[in-house]
């Protein structure tokens, strides 16, 4: 990590991820127009690095995650023939995505490659990472539901991806559970562990409303690249909105090289008209928080409330005992099915 | 009854289980057991168990006096794709359990009946064994556009092999889901999933299919594939009932069955929850059992 000189604070990359993680939110149902009009955006407020693909990363569409409405490659394309300095950036995970995929993303413009496993299974991304570099991408490694194992084991797994390859590595709290000091130790023992060969990141979500604190805390404990979207626009009840970040570390004399007005007015003028619901802490999200519940599981769960008539909370609940993880949204019929023989079971009895 | 010889060549955890499978065998005669590793605890393990074993490799094998008629090869697609030749050249049938795919695929319950004499046989992914049946069952009564599977297995049951593979994995299997299952189109999907104690493994498979189709008649089909995979793998059962769904717009108007699936492993060598490996070994010593009485009848008549 870079020390900070001359009580100059030191520099910190924002990363949006509006497009990847906000197709969750819509599921999955981005246009190319609005793709071109967020990166527009970002691009002219300055934001570093955008990434674009299916929420669930490269290759994510899919009747199990949802089907995109319009294939992520074109998506991709058009964010490369829209921005003028910002970096397009691609999301796979191991086991969903190939580096088929990476490769069709690269070979229309992206150029950062972030890699997502569990964060227990950092080594399913070997290959995936040593395709990234030879195809001289960026690398950035997403440790994803950082909050199932503890700091030193976490640095442990970000060590595996760093040999493997990676640039960086993101504490991502992908159910919204660290709480404050908890992220900002697991950010920590990675900049112990690899702060030496590469840059640490954070990744947030709102459902317990720290998306924005877990990453100045995250910061100050040495990370160099944070994640925010657009109106929050996210999984469950949303990433640390772009533009409170933005506003946020001006605040604190933190150069992000991103225009708060103009981040502003991206958030107000170009993605909040096409959301059809603003990501919000309601009771199913906050139980994603609670109970350490993967963000997209949201949507999925709302769904199987719907046809199987039990409650989303509840299935999220069981989701969070039953310690699923990314990739499993199946598993959510499955407990809504179980869910729904036991309400029949205790009707009958009475 | 003659039994045709065979040898194990992979001591990992699948070489293994697969060894357990096979002990009792009336068809096959397991004599070898190769690996590379000289400190291998499966290489320790069949020598106990009385097999010839070595950590020289396949150079030891080939130079037997006495080659094994059938390998089961438990390595890695890349050891496989440089072993496949030489066993070819000794005239040794081979079944591949690594996703090499340099072979036919081959799911017992759906075509091995047409690649009996193929020197190669491919058993394609843990995924594809638990999930290609029940892809074939139904594209057996309508047309699938698309399938779709998710195979969830703990992580303490994927190797080093697998977790360096993935991509062989999902590549792989979509293709067996295409060219075994029957759909015109097949996407795979694997999760690892550290929970303890672990979970067993859970396969999802999901198919497009007309909207006009008989849900009666593809939950038949389904049910009675399922029994059919159970006579070797008895522990592979319908979590509940097929779930159909009304054609959407996102699904280009076609409707859906969703079969959700979950297989527990036998326990030989590994615990009952890693009943992706069971499913493996189970449908490779199957492949291995069919083939010995092939010989040995070819012999005898």
């Amino acid at each position: 990590m870079t020390p900070e000189r001359n009580n100059v604070p030191r520099k910190l990359r924002i990363t949006d991820s509006t497009l990847r993680d906000g197709s969750h939110a819509m599921r999955h149902q981005f246009t190319e127009e609005q793709v071109r009009g967020v990166v527009h955006a970002l691009d002219k407020a300055g934001v570093e690095v955008i990434e674009v693909a299916h929420g669930d990363g490269l290759g994510g569409s899919s009747f199990n995650y949802g089907f995109s409405k319009v294939d992520e490659i074109r998506l991709i394309g058009a964010a490369v023939d829209e921005a003028t300095h910002a970096k397009i950036a691609v999301l796979m995970l191991p086991g969903v995505g190939t580096v088929t995929e990476l490769k069709r993303a690269h070979s229309v413009g992206a150029s950062v490659a972030r890699i997502a496993t569990h964060c227990t299974e950092a080594d399913t991304s070997v290959q995936h990472f040593t395709a990234a570099r030879e195809l001289g991408m960026e690398t950035v490694g997403f440790l994803m539901l950082s909050h199932r194992i503890g700091p030193d084991e976490l640095a442990k797994q970000a060590r595996i991806m760093v040999d493997a390859g990676a640039q960086c590595v993101y504490v991502v709290d992908s159910a919204g559970a660290l709480v404050l000091t908890d992220a900002q130790a697991r950010v920590q023992a990675l900049v112990k562990e690899i702060g030496h060969e590469a840059q640490v990141g954070f990744h947030g979500h709102q459902n317990l409303s720290l998306g924005v604190a877990n990453s100045v805390l995250a910061y100050q404990g040495g990370a160099q690249q944070i994640d925010g979207a657009l109106c929050a626009l996210g999984a469950g009840a949303g990433n640390s909105p772009t533009e409170v970040l933005a506003a946020t570390f001006e605040r604190m004399g933190v150069p992000t090289g991103v225009d708060v007005q103009l981040a502003l007015a991206a958030a107000q003028d170009v993605v909040k008209p096409f959301i059809p619901r603003l990501p919000w802490m309601d009771r199913s999200s906050i139980v994603q928080g609670y109970a350490g519940v993967y963000s997209s599981f949201l949507l999925h769960a709302e769904r199987a409330s719907e046809r199987y008539g039990v409650p989303a909370h509840e299935i999220l609940q069981e989701v969070g005992e039953a310690g699923y993880v990314g990739g499993q949204e199946d598993m959510i019929i499955d407990i809504a099915l179980r869910l729904a023989e036991q309400r029949e079971k205790t009707e009958a009895a009475r | 009854m003659s039994k045709a010889t065979a040898a194990i060549v992979g001591p990992g955890n699948i070489g293994t289980d697969l060894l357990a499978k096979l002990l009792h065998s009336e068809t096959v005669d397991v004599r070898y057991m190769v690996g590379v590793d000289p400190t291998s605890d499966g290489l320790a393990r069949a020598a106990k168990l009385g097999l010839e074993t070595s950590a020289e490799g396949v150079d030891w094998l080939l130079s037997r006096d006495e080659l094994p008629e059938l390998v089961f090869e438990a390595t890695s697609a890349k050891a496989h794709i440089a072993n496949a030749p030489r066993y070819a050249e000794a005239g040794i049938q081979t079944i591949d359990l690594t996703p090499a795919a340099l072979g036919p695929l081959v799911c017992p319950p759906v075509n091995l009946g047409q690649h009996l004499d193929a020197p190669d046989i491919n058993m394609i992914t843990c995924g594809g064994q638990a999930t290609i049946p029940i892809v074939h069952a139904i594209s057996r009564v309508v047309p699938v556009e698309y399938a779709e599977i998710v195979a969830s297995i703990a992580s303490r049951s994927a190797g080093p092999g697998t977790r360096a593979n993935i991509d062989e994995f999902t590549e792989t299997t979509s293709q067996a889901i295409e060219q075994v299952g029957g759909a015109r189109k097949g996407k795979a999907i694997i999760i690892m999933n550290p929970v303890e104690p672990p979970m067993i493994m859970r396969d999802t498979v999901f198919c497009a299919i007309p909207e006009e189709a008989d849900p009666d008649a593809i939950s038949e089909s389904i049910v009675r594939m399922v029994a059919e995979v159970a006579e070797y793998v008895p522990g592979y059962t319908l979590r509940a009932d097929p779930q159909f769904d009304d054609p959407r717009p996102e699904w280009k108007d076609q409707a859906r069955v969703a079969v959700f699936l979950e297989v527990r492993g036998r326990g030989d060598y590994l615990p009952p929850w890693a009943g992706n490996l069971d499913i493996m070994t189970a449908a490779a010593a199957r492949v291995g059992e069919l083939l010995a009485g092939a010989k040995t009848t070819a012999v005898t008549s």
